[in-house]
């Protein structure tokens, strides 16, 4: 749920980033993080267990440019992937304006990926949502590793609805931006959409 | 789904004069109020050298686990939490069930007393927020989103 400010003049939107365990989410996190000039970003927050694995939620929030005299601003959070924190991972989804799949190409990662996929479609369901209309995008990361399954493979499993789709290396930040941009663009342009209907 | 959260210059003013007179008839050291989502809606007092986005965020995490924890327990919302540190205490109350007030303090006040100076000061805040989604709700709002272009949305990323 978006909040618009008319006083400092910013519009701040929720997005999360949702995938399986180690599919790199996190990673995402860290090389926007890294590549953000200081007066754009916050701190960077990891609730995480000591060997590094998510367990309740990464945080950053960062601001992108103006519009229309109003500063955007994006709170990015990455749910943790591994089945057994499902309570978490609801409470995350929370007020999400965009959510951004990030799906692991390894083909021995398949299974868990489809998994993942069908658990966000119910975990949005319960919060009202449906994965069918908010702003959503999906990233093919680990392109770099050699079992990667063929793009087709994924697209067919992973995006029948044919949402805006990018290959990506997170690990050395390929594509990392490009997934970013994309569903910000369409976070205010469903933004815009709605409150034209009021 | 929740509706859109906004604020307005007014709605602003009254919340920020309960949050500073909170900090001063609390005798705390900071105030904040954060939406259900961890977004930062006013705070006052020694703010200065606190990252007030991150305590916002971690505050709504808290909020949405204890949530959770209700539920579990067939419980509505823990309303209230209380954590003590060894220099600092913070206190956290839901209000209205739609946005939490922080208060965070030292030994120069006591539990008792920050107890008593929020209760106040979530029912004015409750009215406040009642009056603000009321606001939102109606139809007629000069709404700065309508204005928004495509080229508005494409020129943020012409860097
Ligand atoms: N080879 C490769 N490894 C990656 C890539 N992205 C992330 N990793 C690694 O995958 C592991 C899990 O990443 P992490 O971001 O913690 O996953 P999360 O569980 O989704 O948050 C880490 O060791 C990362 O370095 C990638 O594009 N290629
Ligand atoms: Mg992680």
């Amino acid at each position: 749920m978006s909040f618009i400010n008319y006083l400092s003049r910013e519009i701040n939107c929720k997005l999360v980033y949702y995938g399986p365990g180690l599919c790199g989410k996190t990673t995402n996190l860290q090389f926007i993080y890294n590549k953000t000039a200081p007066e754009a970003k916050g701190k960077m927050i990891s609730l995480a267990t000591e060997q590094e694995r998510t367990l309740f939620f990464d945080f950053l929030p960062i601001s992108l440019g103006e519009i229309r005299g109003f500063r955007t601003r994006f709170h990015l959070y990455t749910v943790p992937g591994q089945v057994f924190y499902d309570a978490s991972r609801k409470l995350i989804l929370k007020g999400v304006d965009g959510v951004i799949f990030v799906a692991d190409s390894q083909i021995e990662r398949m299974e868990a990926n489809i998994e993942s996929m069908e658990n966000l479609r119910t975990n949005l369901a319960e919060q009202g949502y449906s994965l069918d209309k908010i702003p959503f995008v999906i990233q093919y990361n680990k392109r770099d590793l050699p079992s990667a399954a063929p793009i087709e493979e994924l697209r067919q499993a992973l995006n029948a609805n044919n949402v805006p789709e990018y290959e990506a290396v997170a690990a050395k930040g390929d594509g990392v931006f490009d997934t970013l941009k994309a569903i910000t663009k369409l976070v205010l342009t469903e933004l815009k959409k709605g409150s034209g209907q009021q | 789904m929740n509706p859109q959260m906004v604020m307005y210059e007014e709605e602003f003013n009254q919340i920020q004069a309960v949050v500073e007179r909170l900090v001063k008839e609390a005798n705390a050291k900071v105030v904040f109020i954060v939406d259900k989502n961890g977004q930062l809606i006013a705070a006052a007092g020694d703010t200065e050298n606190l990252d007030t986005t991150s305590l916002a965020s971690l505050t709504a995490g808290n909020i949405a686990a204890t949530g959770g924890m209700a539920r579990l327990l067939r419980e509505n919302e823990f309303a209230t939490q209380y954590h003590e540190g060894e220099k600092a205490n913070i206190h956290i109350q839901l209000v209205g069930n739609r946005v939490i007030l922080v208060v965070i303090f030292d030994a120069r006040s006591s539990l008792g007393l920050v107890r008593l100076r929020v209760r106040r000061a979530s029912d004015e805040l409750n009215a406040i927020f009642e009056a603000l989604l009321t606001k939102v709700q109606s139809p007629d709002r000069n709404d700065v989103l309508t204005e928004i272009t495509d080229a508005d949305i494409d020129n943020l990323f012409n860097d």
